[in-house]
């Protein structure tokens, strides 16, 4: 078990035959993912790396290697149009990691992606990993363990850090979803908690949230009526000055809300280990679980 | 990406919104000429800043530093005359025209330095009966724009959120099928408009929201939106932020930038495609990644220093833009101390770590470098570092990293070994 994406997960690759596309759809065949398929428009026919044969349209790949789960590396112009394309071609759960798309094309293909039931991570995120058995996405594999702590996280070096510092205190995980920076994000905290509740081999979870928005909140919320499992989190800019895009387009504070403060009081009034420091994730998980 | 207010009218005004007659100058006379080319009798003079709370700002050297705090700390009633004036007569515009342009002003949310007029904007004067509040903006929790309108225009939203939210009424856009027409007559019924006004009001709105779908923003705020005695519906002031991310498809706004109104090193930093923020510490911090290079500032503060930047060197980070990012740092004349935090996934901790070296060999070091290294290929990274012979401090991890740094810097030059 894990959430999202497991051993018998079989992938497409969208935007495969461009450079970061290819790049990535190597470092996840050389992982141990099950990448079955890639798609470019006008690149049919193609195989890619000896193994992976490329369709001009998800449709096609869905037919002829059964792929359930889309990668998407095709750049911030097309993106929408190619989630839109996962989504009719019956995927189960599409990942586009792609960075800059606009808001407004998030705010058309969102409702499109809810109401067929697509699982989507992202955009502009990491991608989702289940240690040892499936990575979709371009965080470096090697710093992951295979385990039983969840991670969700809306940014993606702090990510790595948070992986690095639980597989550094002998903690491996089950699965780690990068939800992205995104102000229209397809999974955010209360759906991956929700999944990590109720999936049995995830004993903890690390959260890690950003300045901005409510989602941290939401969480909180959700976390104190739902999650009987123990939860760490750690909220992103504490430091950062109202009114500043702080990277992520989500990553503001404006009209007083979305401080680093009301989250880490949310947080902690629904029971959440909070860590003020990002350097004490790993560290405080290891003395929630007791070991 | 933020635009003037005169800038939003002219994009308001494409899509039908409707808004007074007026024009931008740079020069007194140029004010005077634009003025004499409405009717009149009473015009207004509107410093062009970024900034917002224009008019309850004051002008340095007009008043003096002890009001301007008083503006700084967002107090009313303070004396002395704003960014926004009333003129009666052509020489009275000349006049407001001349005490603002080249002169410095100060408001709620420019800080103590204020902000240089570079332009006033001179538009027709109107008689007004009602001020109200409308926007449209992206409603994260729902991902729907939201379209928000209140009875209490000429007044901050997040004030009204705070002590009246029954005043502000919502409605959501359906993506599928765009802003209706009830929506708008729902908004208007909501405000207490009727007959002309109502249908004059239902215009505006649905002009605003075009604009805002039509051009990527990712704001369109009329506040206030005026009815005029004679039952118009007015734009009296505007404001429109873009969505970065949409600009490649509307050169038109990415046209409107006004670098001028960027701090230089932001404007630097952009063409190296970088995301830098200027901010008031002495601990200058270069990392990869948005969230960790926040929580790169949070560590460095809760060691007791204080970050002089928020520094995104990005994912793909080539030595070129390392580079960059460092000489941006370095000629910030507060930072007292470098920090370098990296997480190498698909980025190599020695390709990092040859950047740096690179962009130290090119501009020098005169304050001490912590770096941390983490991730693909660190020990290589390491290594080369070691072996450079620079005077870099190692650290071997965010908490070693923050506290090293702050130590060295306070510290100071004396105590680093050049």
């Amino acid at each position: 078990m894990a959430i999202l994406i497991d051993a018998n997960t079989r992938v497409v690759c969208q935007g495969i035959t461009g450079s970061y596309g290819s790049f990535h759809a190597k470092q996840m065949l050389a992982y141990g993912t099950r990448l079955v398929a890639g798609q470019t428009p006008g690149k049919g026919g193609q195989v890619f790396e000896d193994t992976v044969p490329v369709f001009h349209t998800v449709r096609e790949a869905v037919r002829e290697t059964g792929a359930d789960a889309s990668v998407i590396f095709v750049p911030p112009a097309h993106a929408a149009d190619a989630i839109l394309e996962a989504v009719d071609a019956g995927i189960r759960v599409v990942i586009p990691i792609t960075e800059g798309i606009p808001a407004n094309d998030m705010v058309r293909v969102w409702p499109v992606v809810k109401a067929r039931g697509v699982r989507m991570v992202g955009p502009n995120c990491p991608g989702v990993i289940s240690p040892g058995k499936c990575k979709i996405g371009i965080m470096p594999g090697y710093i992951h363990k295979e385990g039983s702590i969840g991670v969700i996280s809306r940014s993606g070096t702090l990510t790595y850090e948070a992986v690095w510092q639980l597989t550094c205190e002998g903690l491996g995980q089950s699965t780690c979803v990068g939800m992205g920076g995104d102000p229209v994000v397809g999974t955010r905290f209360v759906d991956a908690l929700d999944l990590f509740q109720g999936d049995p081999e995830t004993e903890a979870v690390v959260m890690i949230g950003e300045i901005g928005g409510t989602a941290e909140e939401e969480a909180a919320t959700w976390i104190r009526a739902h999650m009987t499992k123990p939860v760490v989190a750690f909220i992103a800019g504490a430091t950062a000055p109202p009114g500043r895009r702080m990277g992520h387009a989500g990553a503001i504070i404006s009209g007083g809300q979305g401080t680093a403060q009301d989250k880490f009081r949310a947080l902690e009034a629904a029971g959440v280990h909070v860590v003020r420091s990002p350097a004490e994730m790993g560290r405080r998980m290891r003395e929630v679980l007791g070991r | 990406m933020k635009v003037h207010e005169y800038q939003a009218k002219d994009v308001l005004r494409r899509f039908g919104v409707a808004v007074p007659h007026g024009g931008s100058a740079t020069t007194p006379a140029e004010a005077v000429e634009v003025a004499r080319t409405l009717p009149g009798p009473v015009w207004v003079v509107k410093a062009q800043v970024h900034a917002g709370g224009r008019g309850k700002g004051r002008f340095r050297g007009e008043v003096s530093e002890d009001v301007l705090d008083r503006v700084l700390k967002g107090e009313d009633g303070v004396p002395g005359r704003g960014g926004v004036r009333l003129a009666r007569s052509l020489e009275e515009v000349g006049g407001h025209a001349e005490a603002m342009l080249g002169r410095t002003l100060v408001t709620k949310q420019t800080g103590g330095s204020g902000v240089r007029v570079r332009r006033v904007y001179v538009e027709q004067g109107c008689a007004i009966a009602r001020e109200l509040y409308l926007a449209a903006l992206l409603d994260r929790s729902r991902s729907q724009v939201v379209v928000m309108a209140s009875t209490e225009g000429g007044t901050e939203i997040e004030e009204v959120a705070a002590h009246h939210p029954e005043r502000i009424h919502k409605v959501w856009v359906d993506p599928a099928v765009g802003f209706a027409a009830f929506q708008a007559r729902q908004l208007g019924f909501a405000l207490g408009l009727a007959g002309g006004s109502l249908a004059s009001f239902q215009r505006l709105v649905t002009g605003l929201v075009a604009a805002y779908h039509g051009t990527d923003a990712s704001l369109a705020e009329v506040n206030p939106l005026v009815i005029t005695e004679a039952g118009d519906a007015i734009a009296l002031d505007a404001k429109m932020t873009f969505d970065d991310n949409g600009l490649f498809r509307h050169p038109e706004i990415a046209a409107l930038r006004d670098l001028l109104e960027e701090d230089p090193n932001e404007v630097e930093a952009s063409k190296h495609d970088l995301n830098y923020i200027k901010l008031s510490g002495d601990i200058g911090c270069m990392v990869n990644g948005a969230g960790l290079a926040m929580a790169t500032m949070d560590i460095i503060k809760l060691n007791g220093g204080e970050p002089a930047n928020f520094l995104d060197v990005g994912g793909g980070a080539t030595l070129e833009r390392v580079a960059a990012g460092f000489r941006i740092i370095t000629s910030d004349p507060a930072v007292r101390g470098i920090l370098v935090n990296i997480f190498g996934g698909i980025m190599k901790c020695d390709v990092i770590a040859e950047g740096v070296l690179a962009a130290v060999a090119e501009v020098g070091l005169s304050v001490p470098l912590v770096v941390r290294l983490e991730g693909t290929n660190v020990e290589r990274g390491r290594a080369l570092i070691a072996e450079s012979g620079l005077p870099v401090i190692t650290a071997d991890s965010m908490e070693d990293a923050a506290h090293k740094v702050v130590a060295a810097a306070r510290a100071g030059r004396s105590a680093w070994p050049s």
